[in-house]
Protein backbone atom coordinates (compact mmCIF):
# COMPACT_ATOMS: atom_id res chain seq x y z
CA UNK A 1 0.00 0.00 0.00
CA UNK A 2 2.87 2.52 0.99
CA UNK A 3 4.84 1.56 -2.42
CA UNK A 4 2.01 2.87 -4.29
CA UNK A 5 1.79 5.71 -2.25
CA UNK A 6 5.27 6.07 -3.36
CA UNK A 7 4.43 6.06 -7.18
CA UNK A 8 1.05 8.54 -6.79
CA UNK A 9 1.95 11.08 -4.54
CA UNK A 10 4.53 12.55 -7.39
CA UNK A 11 1.23 12.70 -9.96
CA UNK A 12 -1.06 14.71 -8.00
CA UNK A 13 -0.39 15.15 -4.23
CA UNK A 14 3.55 16.92 -4.80
CA UNK A 15 3.16 17.42 -8.36
CA UNK A 16 7.23 19.07 -9.27
CA UNK A 17 5.69 21.38 -11.30
CA UNK A 18 1.88 22.72 -10.22
CA UNK A 19 2.58 21.60 -6.20
CA UNK A 20 6.56 21.74 -5.76
CA UNK A 21 7.41 24.84 -8.64
CA UNK A 22 10.60 22.77 -9.78
CA UNK A 23 11.95 22.34 -13.33
CA UNK A 24 10.10 25.41 -14.98
CA UNK A 25 12.46 25.81 -17.56
CA UNK A 26 11.43 22.38 -19.67
CA UNK A 27 7.86 23.25 -18.90
CA UNK A 28 7.88 26.81 -20.45
CA UNK A 29 9.95 25.61 -23.44
CA UNK A 30 9.19 22.50 -24.48
CA UNK A 31 5.36 22.42 -24.17
CA UNK A 32 4.48 24.52 -27.52
CA UNK A 33 3.74 20.88 -29.15
CA UNK A 34 2.06 17.81 -26.90
CA UNK A 35 4.62 15.69 -29.19
CA UNK A 36 7.78 17.78 -27.94
CA UNK A 37 6.27 17.40 -24.38
CA UNK A 38 6.03 13.82 -24.11
CA UNK A 39 9.02 13.14 -25.56
CA UNK A 40 10.65 15.88 -22.67
CA UNK A 41 8.63 14.31 -19.97
CA UNK A 42 9.48 10.51 -20.93
CA UNK A 43 12.98 11.53 -21.13
CA UNK A 44 12.86 13.06 -17.43
CA UNK A 45 11.64 10.41 -16.21
CA UNK A 46 13.87 7.50 -17.46
CA UNK A 47 16.60 10.00 -16.03
CA UNK A 48 15.25 10.49 -12.67
CA UNK A 49 14.46 6.66 -12.37
CA UNK A 50 17.64 5.29 -12.60
CA UNK A 51 19.34 8.19 -11.18
CA UNK A 52 17.33 7.66 -8.29
CA UNK A 53 18.05 3.95 -8.04
CA UNK A 54 22.07 4.42 -8.56
CA UNK A 55 21.98 7.39 -6.00
CA UNK A 56 20.14 5.12 -3.41
CA UNK A 57 22.15 2.28 -3.65
CA UNK A 58 25.55 4.53 -3.40
CA UNK A 59 23.99 6.32 -0.39
CA UNK A 60 26.32 4.91 2.03
CA UNK A 61 29.46 4.84 -0.24
CA UNK A 62 28.88 8.76 -0.91
CA UNK A 63 30.30 10.60 1.74
CA UNK A 64 27.80 13.51 2.73
CA UNK A 65 30.19 16.88 1.86
CA UNK A 66 30.95 15.92 -1.30
CA UNK A 67 26.97 14.55 -2.00
CA UNK A 68 26.41 16.85 -4.61
CA UNK A 69 29.24 16.62 -7.15
CA UNK A 70 28.47 13.15 -6.95
CA UNK A 71 24.49 13.53 -7.44
CA UNK A 72 25.26 15.23 -10.38
CA UNK A 73 27.78 13.16 -11.90
CA UNK A 74 25.42 10.58 -11.67
CA UNK A 75 22.84 12.33 -13.25
CA UNK A 76 24.55 13.63 -16.15
CA UNK A 77 25.95 10.26 -16.98
CA UNK A 78 22.18 9.18 -17.36
CA UNK A 79 21.65 12.16 -19.39
CA UNK A 80 24.06 11.59 -21.88
CA UNK A 81 23.09 8.24 -22.51
CA UNK A 82 19.52 9.40 -22.97
CA UNK A 83 20.57 12.28 -25.24
CA UNK A 84 22.59 9.78 -27.42
CA UNK A 85 19.77 7.25 -27.80
CA UNK A 86 17.56 10.02 -28.69
CA UNK A 87 19.67 11.54 -31.35
CA UNK A 88 20.37 7.52 -32.80
CA UNK A 89 16.56 6.21 -32.73
CA UNK A 90 14.13 9.52 -32.58
CA UNK A 91 16.31 11.73 -34.51
CA UNK A 92 14.00 14.46 -35.28
CA UNK A 93 12.35 14.86 -31.43
CA UNK A 94 15.79 15.09 -30.78
CA UNK A 95 16.36 18.18 -33.14
CA UNK A 96 12.80 19.77 -31.61
CA UNK A 97 13.72 19.58 -28.34
CA UNK A 98 17.60 20.96 -28.97
CA UNK A 99 19.67 22.32 -26.03
CA UNK A 100 16.90 21.12 -23.73
CA UNK A 101 18.32 17.18 -23.02
CA UNK A 102 21.34 18.43 -22.08
CA UNK A 103 19.80 20.53 -20.04
CA UNK A 104 18.04 17.80 -18.00
CA UNK A 105 21.00 18.18 -16.02
CA UNK A 106 20.64 21.17 -14.45
CA UNK A 107 16.54 20.63 -13.77
CA UNK A 108 16.07 21.01 -10.26
CA UNK A 109 13.45 18.04 -9.97
CA UNK A 110 15.72 15.28 -10.26
CA UNK A 111 18.29 16.84 -8.17
CA UNK A 112 16.02 17.43 -5.47
CA UNK A 113 14.50 13.88 -5.31
CA UNK A 114 18.19 12.74 -5.22
CA UNK A 115 18.62 14.82 -1.92
CA UNK A 116 15.32 14.82 -0.56
CA UNK A 117 14.35 11.34 -1.39
CA UNK A 118 16.97 8.69 -3.10
CA UNK A 119 19.43 9.35 -0.37
CA UNK A 120 17.05 8.27 2.52
CA UNK A 121 15.59 5.55 0.96
CA UNK A 122 15.00 2.05 -0.28
CA UNK A 123 16.16 1.43 -4.12
CA UNK A 124 12.47 0.32 -4.42
CA UNK A 125 10.55 3.23 -3.03
CA UNK A 126 13.89 5.19 -5.03
CA UNK A 127 12.76 3.65 -8.00
CA UNK A 128 8.86 3.87 -7.62
CA UNK A 129 9.64 7.51 -6.52
CA UNK A 130 11.32 8.49 -9.39
CA UNK A 131 8.85 7.01 -11.93
CA UNK A 132 5.95 8.91 -10.09
CA UNK A 133 7.32 12.15 -10.15
CA UNK A 134 8.52 11.48 -14.03
CA UNK A 135 4.92 11.08 -14.89
CA UNK A 136 3.54 13.35 -12.48
CA UNK A 137 5.79 16.02 -14.46
CA UNK A 138 4.86 14.69 -17.65
CA UNK A 139 1.74 14.98 -16.87
CA UNK A 140 2.14 18.54 -16.12
CA UNK A 141 4.17 19.55 -19.36
CA UNK A 142 0.80 17.20 -21.66
CA UNK A 143 -1.38 19.42 -19.99
CA UNK A 144 0.20 22.86 -20.91
CA UNK A 145 1.07 21.96 -24.35
CA UNK A 146 -2.53 20.81 -24.93
CA UNK A 147 -3.81 24.07 -23.72
CA UNK A 148 -1.23 25.83 -26.40
CA UNK A 149 -1.42 23.48 -29.33
CA UNK A 150 -5.25 23.63 -29.24
CA UNK A 151 -4.95 27.61 -28.57
CA UNK A 152 -1.75 28.16 -30.70
CA UNK A 153 -1.91 26.01 -33.99
CA UNK A 154 -5.83 24.86 -33.99
CA UNK A 155 -4.15 20.98 -33.58
CA UNK A 156 -3.24 18.08 -30.97
CA UNK A 157 -0.41 15.64 -31.98
CA UNK A 158 -0.35 17.66 -35.21
CA UNK A 159 -3.61 16.84 -36.58
CA UNK A 160 -6.25 19.59 -36.71
CA UNK A 161 -9.44 19.32 -34.56
CA UNK A 162 -10.26 22.82 -34.50
CA UNK A 163 -13.35 23.78 -36.93
CA UNK A 164 -12.06 25.40 -40.50
CA UNK A 165 -13.19 29.26 -39.17
CA UNK A 166 -10.28 29.08 -36.46
CA UNK A 167 -8.33 31.81 -36.50
CA UNK A 168 -4.46 30.14 -34.92
CA UNK A 169 -3.76 32.08 -31.98
CA UNK A 170 0.00 32.69 -32.71
CA UNK A 171 1.07 34.48 -29.11
CA UNK A 172 0.17 30.74 -27.35
CA UNK A 173 2.65 28.69 -29.29
CA UNK A 174 5.45 31.65 -28.75
CA UNK A 175 6.96 32.72 -25.48
CA UNK A 176 4.13 34.91 -23.48
CA UNK A 177 1.53 32.11 -24.03
CA UNK A 178 3.62 29.54 -22.00
CA UNK A 179 4.02 31.55 -19.16
CA UNK A 180 0.07 32.91 -19.23
CA UNK A 181 -0.97 29.05 -19.92
CA UNK A 182 0.96 28.69 -16.50
CA UNK A 183 0.18 30.93 -14.30
CA UNK A 184 -3.32 30.65 -15.09
CA UNK A 185 -3.56 27.21 -14.46
CA UNK A 186 -1.30 27.44 -11.24
CA UNK A 187 -4.40 30.01 -10.15
CA UNK A 188 -6.77 27.71 -11.29
CA UNK A 189 -5.60 24.63 -8.84
CA UNK A 190 -4.89 27.27 -6.47
CA UNK A 191 -8.63 27.82 -6.78
CA UNK A 192 -9.70 24.83 -6.57
CA UNK A 193 -7.00 23.37 -3.48
CA UNK A 194 -8.80 26.41 -1.38
CA UNK A 195 -12.70 24.81 -1.83
CA UNK A 196 -11.52 21.62 -1.29
CA UNK A 197 -9.90 23.31 2.21
CA UNK A 198 -13.46 24.97 3.06
CA UNK A 199 -15.04 21.79 2.23
CA UNK A 200 -12.94 19.61 4.80
CA UNK A 201 -13.80 22.24 7.35
CA UNK B 1 35.11 50.10 -36.59
CA UNK B 2 34.09 47.05 -37.96
CA UNK B 3 34.57 45.11 -34.58
CA UNK B 4 33.02 47.82 -32.65
CA UNK B 5 29.37 47.88 -34.04
CA UNK B 6 29.41 44.01 -34.08
CA UNK B 7 29.91 43.97 -30.21
CA UNK B 8 27.02 46.61 -30.11
CA UNK B 9 24.83 43.99 -32.75
CA UNK B 10 25.69 41.02 -30.53
CA UNK B 11 25.11 42.83 -27.28
CA UNK B 12 21.55 43.84 -28.60
CA UNK B 13 20.95 40.70 -30.08
CA UNK B 14 21.37 38.77 -26.70
CA UNK B 15 20.11 41.46 -24.02
CA UNK B 16 16.93 41.91 -26.34
CA UNK B 17 16.10 39.84 -29.51
CA UNK B 18 16.91 36.25 -27.76
CA UNK B 19 16.93 36.89 -24.22
CA UNK B 20 17.93 34.40 -22.05
CA UNK B 21 14.83 34.07 -20.29
CA UNK B 22 11.99 35.37 -22.45
CA UNK B 23 12.79 33.68 -25.31
CA UNK B 24 14.98 31.41 -24.58
CA UNK B 25 13.32 29.83 -21.50
CA UNK B 26 16.55 29.60 -19.59
CA UNK B 27 17.53 30.27 -15.66
CA UNK B 28 13.76 30.56 -15.40
CA UNK B 29 14.37 29.07 -11.65
CA UNK B 30 16.37 31.98 -9.99
CA UNK B 31 14.34 34.51 -12.42
CA UNK B 32 10.75 33.97 -10.35
CA UNK B 33 12.46 32.66 -7.62
CA UNK B 34 15.21 35.69 -6.94
CA UNK B 35 12.79 38.33 -8.15
CA UNK B 36 10.76 39.68 -4.75
CA UNK B 37 13.71 42.48 -4.28
CA UNK B 38 15.69 44.85 -6.44
CA UNK B 39 18.46 44.41 -4.04
CA UNK B 40 18.92 40.89 -3.95
CA UNK B 41 17.94 40.64 -7.58
CA UNK B 42 21.03 43.32 -8.36
CA UNK B 43 23.67 40.70 -6.61
CA UNK B 44 22.10 37.47 -8.24
CA UNK B 45 22.55 39.06 -11.72
CA UNK B 46 26.03 40.69 -11.34
CA UNK B 47 27.12 37.08 -10.12
CA UNK B 48 25.37 35.51 -12.89
CA UNK B 49 27.15 37.16 -15.80
CA UNK B 50 30.37 36.62 -14.00
CA UNK B 51 30.30 33.14 -13.88
CA UNK B 52 28.42 32.98 -17.57
CA UNK B 53 31.37 34.89 -19.07
CA UNK B 54 34.07 33.16 -17.09
CA UNK B 55 31.98 29.64 -17.74
CA UNK B 56 31.90 30.37 -21.57
CA UNK B 57 35.82 30.48 -21.70
CA UNK B 58 36.45 27.86 -19.62
CA UNK B 59 34.00 25.14 -21.15
CA UNK B 60 35.07 26.62 -24.98
CA UNK B 61 38.56 25.64 -24.50
CA UNK B 62 37.92 22.77 -22.40
CA UNK B 63 36.16 21.32 -25.45
CA UNK B 64 38.60 22.53 -28.07
CA UNK B 65 41.94 21.44 -26.22
CA UNK B 66 40.53 18.61 -24.33
CA UNK B 67 37.47 17.12 -25.54
CA UNK B 68 37.85 17.53 -29.61
CA UNK B 69 41.68 16.28 -29.81
CA UNK B 70 40.68 13.18 -27.91
CA UNK B 71 37.10 12.32 -29.47
CA UNK B 72 35.31 12.91 -26.56
CA UNK B 73 32.42 14.86 -27.05
CA UNK B 74 30.37 12.97 -26.26
CA UNK B 75 31.25 13.52 -22.38
CA UNK B 76 30.46 17.09 -23.53
CA UNK B 77 27.57 17.53 -20.79
CA UNK B 78 29.38 15.90 -18.14
CA UNK B 79 32.69 17.51 -18.76
CA UNK B 80 30.35 20.84 -18.81
CA UNK B 81 28.45 20.71 -15.58
CA UNK B 82 31.70 19.60 -13.60
CA UNK B 83 34.07 22.53 -14.83
CA UNK B 84 31.36 24.37 -13.54
CA UNK B 85 30.61 23.30 -10.45
CA UNK B 86 34.27 23.56 -10.34
CA UNK B 87 34.30 27.15 -11.52
CA UNK B 88 31.54 28.66 -9.16
CA UNK B 89 33.31 26.70 -6.30
CA UNK B 90 36.49 28.33 -6.94
CA UNK B 91 35.30 31.87 -8.04
CA UNK B 92 33.44 31.74 -4.33
CA UNK B 93 36.72 30.94 -2.50
CA UNK B 94 38.53 33.57 -4.69
CA UNK B 95 36.19 36.28 -3.88
CA UNK B 96 36.18 35.74 -0.33
CA UNK B 97 39.98 35.64 -0.45
CA UNK B 98 40.31 38.63 -2.54
CA UNK B 99 37.11 40.94 -2.22
CA UNK B 100 35.45 40.50 1.09
CA UNK B 101 33.12 42.86 0.92
CA UNK B 102 32.22 41.79 -2.75
CA UNK B 103 31.77 38.29 -0.94
CA UNK B 104 29.37 39.85 1.46
CA UNK B 105 26.92 40.58 -1.43
CA UNK B 106 27.59 37.97 -3.99
CA UNK B 107 28.52 35.13 -1.61
CA UNK B 108 25.05 33.64 -1.27
CA UNK B 109 24.02 33.93 -4.60
CA UNK B 110 27.11 31.76 -5.86
CA UNK B 111 26.12 28.19 -4.90
CA UNK B 112 22.63 28.72 -6.60
CA UNK B 113 24.11 29.62 -9.76
CA UNK B 114 25.48 26.06 -10.68
CA UNK B 115 22.18 24.60 -10.90
CA UNK B 116 21.37 27.46 -13.03
CA UNK B 117 20.11 25.99 -16.57
CA UNK B 118 21.49 29.50 -18.27
CA UNK B 119 25.36 28.76 -17.52
CA UNK B 120 25.17 25.46 -18.81
CA UNK B 121 22.90 26.81 -21.38
CA UNK B 122 24.95 29.39 -22.70
CA UNK B 123 27.99 26.37 -22.92
CA UNK B 124 26.03 24.20 -25.13
CA UNK B 125 24.79 26.98 -26.95
CA UNK B 126 28.27 28.43 -27.68
CA UNK B 127 29.62 25.33 -29.16
CA UNK B 128 26.51 24.30 -30.61
CA UNK B 129 26.75 27.18 -32.70
CA UNK B 130 30.32 26.94 -33.06
CA UNK B 131 31.31 30.41 -31.90
CA UNK B 132 34.83 31.66 -31.74
CA UNK B 133 36.58 31.98 -28.42
CA UNK B 134 35.93 35.68 -27.83
CA UNK B 135 32.52 35.67 -29.58
CA UNK B 136 32.22 33.01 -26.96
CA UNK B 137 32.87 34.91 -23.75
CA UNK B 138 30.53 38.12 -24.97
CA UNK B 139 27.85 36.23 -25.68
CA UNK B 140 27.73 34.57 -22.42
CA UNK B 141 28.96 38.18 -20.60
CA UNK B 142 25.41 39.53 -22.70
CA UNK B 143 23.14 36.74 -22.25
CA UNK B 144 24.37 37.50 -18.53
CA UNK B 145 23.63 41.31 -19.01
CA UNK B 146 20.19 40.18 -20.54
CA UNK B 147 19.09 38.11 -17.92
CA UNK B 148 20.08 40.62 -15.54
CA UNK B 149 18.29 43.36 -17.40
CA UNK B 150 14.99 41.37 -17.11
CA UNK B 151 15.56 40.27 -13.47
CA UNK B 152 15.69 43.58 -12.20
CA UNK B 153 12.27 44.65 -14.38
CA UNK B 154 10.22 41.70 -12.57
CA UNK B 155 12.11 42.89 -9.35
CA UNK B 156 10.73 46.34 -9.81
CA UNK B 157 7.35 45.32 -10.88
CA UNK B 158 7.12 42.82 -7.72
CA UNK B 159 8.37 45.11 -5.42
CA UNK B 160 5.01 47.90 -6.50
CA UNK B 161 2.81 44.68 -6.77
CA UNK B 162 2.85 43.64 -2.72
CA UNK B 163 0.71 46.54 -2.49
CA UNK B 164 -1.80 45.70 -4.81
CA UNK B 165 -4.86 43.99 -4.27
CA UNK B 166 -4.85 40.83 -5.97
CA UNK B 167 -7.24 37.82 -5.70
CA UNK B 168 -6.52 34.85 -3.29
CA UNK B 169 -5.82 32.64 -5.96
CA UNK B 170 -3.47 34.55 -7.90
CA UNK B 171 -0.79 35.53 -5.46
CA UNK B 172 2.70 34.74 -5.68
CA UNK B 173 3.35 32.49 -8.72
CA UNK B 174 0.83 32.73 -10.91
CA UNK B 175 0.83 36.78 -11.03
CA UNK B 176 4.76 36.50 -11.44
CA UNK B 177 3.90 34.09 -14.56
CA UNK B 178 1.59 36.53 -16.11
CA UNK B 179 3.26 39.37 -15.78
CA UNK B 180 6.66 37.28 -17.24
CA UNK B 181 4.41 36.75 -19.70
CA UNK B 182 3.36 40.05 -20.52
CA UNK B 183 7.23 41.49 -20.72
CA UNK B 184 7.93 38.22 -22.82
CA UNK B 185 4.74 39.85 -25.06
CA UNK B 186 6.77 43.15 -24.76
CA UNK B 187 10.15 41.67 -25.89
CA UNK B 188 8.54 40.07 -29.01
CA UNK B 189 8.25 43.23 -30.48
CA UNK B 190 12.42 43.60 -30.35
CA UNK B 191 12.28 40.04 -32.79
CA UNK B 192 11.61 41.61 -35.91
CA UNK B 193 14.48 43.84 -35.69
CA UNK B 194 16.80 42.98 -38.64
CA UNK B 195 20.44 43.44 -37.59
CA UNK B 196 22.78 42.40 -40.58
Amino acid sequence: MSAFKELTKGIFKENPTFVLVLGMCPTLAVTSSLKNAIGMGMASTFVLMFSNILISLLKDLIPSKIRIPAYIVVIASFVSIIDMAMAAYVPELHKNLGIFIPLIVVNCIILGRAEAFACKNNVFKSALDGIGMGLGFTLSLSVVSIIREILGAGQLLEIDIMPQAYEPMLAAILAPGAFITLGLLMALINIIKDKKKVEKE
Amino acid sequence: MAIVTKILFMAVTSIFINNFVLSRFLGLCPYLGVSKKIDSAFGMGMAVIFVMAIASAFTWLINQYILIPANMQYLQTIAFILTIAALVQFVEMFIQKTAPALYKSLGVYLPLITTNCAVLGVAVINIGEGLSFLASILNGFFGGVGFTVVLLMMAGIRERLEKAELPKSMQGMPIALIIAGCMALAFLGFSGLNLG
